[in-house]
């Protein structure tokens, strides 16, 4: 680095040091006039005061680097939550550009401009590196949800003593149908139950892959030594299937859930039996 | 060298598989099982492989061949207490053990046997 260059970064040092609750009122101005109020302002306040202490230290040693960015890390954490696009999330950094061009004008100097140039540039890196951290924030936010998605949409319910069912909602693929399997096998052994109904009335096409992924899940029950039956079988679905020429054996399958209930109950030795109406019997006196 | 105990309960012999087997146990085991199946002719062999946890195409060719040989003798082989992990594996090596008889642990495992033999009973007293 050139004496000249220290001279100007160190002018514009001095000028950020002095002018520190200027520059910071203005700053705090300008990034949050595109929101618009979408964000508590002495929040905002805080969080760029700190920051801004954090990009003064920067200035002395690198300690303070490390700091500075685990503070813009979250800080576009913090706002890739909420729900901010990741324009305005880099805007809160560059804003402090503006402020501070402000107060170079006003001074114009060679070496206020020179060093507004290299703090210019200084600051561009930490805006790209706000989006850095933006999209990391949001990709694991993505990846969270999916995987939360995953555990959501494969509920093992109870429907008797013995007889379980997993209602399987959605397209089903490789991932999905490992996770199915798991649990309803693991469900089998912590309950005890010998009968499992996989459900497939929201499952929107049957392909042979998907058929392929139901006979192992049945394969691996009866492995177990539990019984399986597939229902929800739509006309459509049904037509695919021997279309396809897909083979499902010996594997019992039922048209709906409440079909495979009755097939379940009367193969564990469960009777329903209807309540009788009740009569009113009305005596008369003889008289 | 490790054996694998065969217990006889009534007319039911079990066999619990406490952790990996090596091949020269298996075959050991094979050959036991044989042995005491015509000793005891009993009508029913359960093997308990709840803490098996590592199966590989060895084991699950064991199992066929100990329900074949047991059927040879004229009993029925039941395997219990299959984990899920272990049924996943198996399904994926494509062994769907046909022709064995499962069940999720020993006590269904020998209520199985039970209302296997109550039918045969009824079927001779029937033809009778």
């Amino acid at each position: 680095m050139t004496v000249q260059e220290n001279t100007s970064k160190r002018h514009i040092e001095e000028l950020l040091r002095g002018k520190e609750e200027e520059i910071l009122k203005r700053w705090v101005e300008i990034s949050s006039r595109p929101l618009r109020g979408r964000l508590n302002e002495t929040q905002t306040a805080k969080e760029l005061r700190e920051i801004y202490r954090a990009l003064l230290r920067s200035f002395d040693h690198a300690d303070g680097a490390t700091e500075l960015r685990a503070l813009l890390a979250e800080l576009s954490r913090s706002r890739a939550q909420q729900g901010f696009t990741p324009g305005e999330t880099a805007m809160a950094v560059f804003g402090l550009k503006d402020a501070v061009s402000e107060l170079v004008e006003a001074e114009a100097g060679v070496e206020a401009l020179r060093g507004f140039l290299w703090l210019s540039s200084t600051i561009d890196g930490l805006g790209l590196y706000t989006f850095e951290a933006y999209t990391t924030a949001r990709e694991k936010i993505i990846a969270d949800q999916a995987e939360e998605l995953l555990e959501l949409s494969t509920p093992v319910v109870k429907l008797w003593e013995g007889i379980v069912a997993v209602p399987l909602v959605g397209t089903l693929d490789s991932a999905r149908t490992q996770v199915v399997m798991e649990k309803l096998l693991q469900t089998l052994v912590d309950t005890g139950s010998e009968y499992a109904v996989i459900d497939i009335t929201g499952v929107p096409a049957v392909d042979t892959q998907v058929a392929q992924h139901l006979l192992k899940t049945v394969m691996a029950a009866r492995l177990m030594g539990a019984n399986c039956v597939i229902s929800g079988i739509r006309p459509q679905i049904a037509h695919t299937i021997v279309t396809l020429g897909i083979e499902f054996g010996d594997i019992i399958t039922k048209a709906t859930l409440a079909d495979a209930l009755a097939y379940a109950l009367r193969k564990s030795g469960v009777e329903v039996v209807g309540r009788r109406q009740t009569r009113v019997a009305v005596r008369t006196e003889e008289s | 060298m490790e054996r694998v105990p065969i217990l006889k309960i009534g007319d039911v012999l079990l066999v619990s598989i406490q952790g990996d087997l090596d091949d020269q146990a298996v075959l050991t085991l094979q050959e036991d099982l044989a042995e005491k199946v015509v000793t005891t002719s009993a009508v029913g062999v359960i093997i308990d492989i709840t803490s098996v946890e590592i199966v590989d195409s060895f084991v699950g060719r064991m199992l066929s061949t100990i329900a074949g040989m047991a059927r040879m003798l004229d009993a029925e082989t039941i395997v219990v207490g299959m984990r899920p992990a272990v049924a996943i594996t198996l399904v994926e090596l494509g062994l769907t053990l046909g022709g064995l008889r499962t069940a999720l642990d020993l006590e269904k495992g020998i209520a199985l046997l039970g209302r296997a033999n109550e039918s045969a009973e009824t079927l001779t007293a029937v033809a009778k």
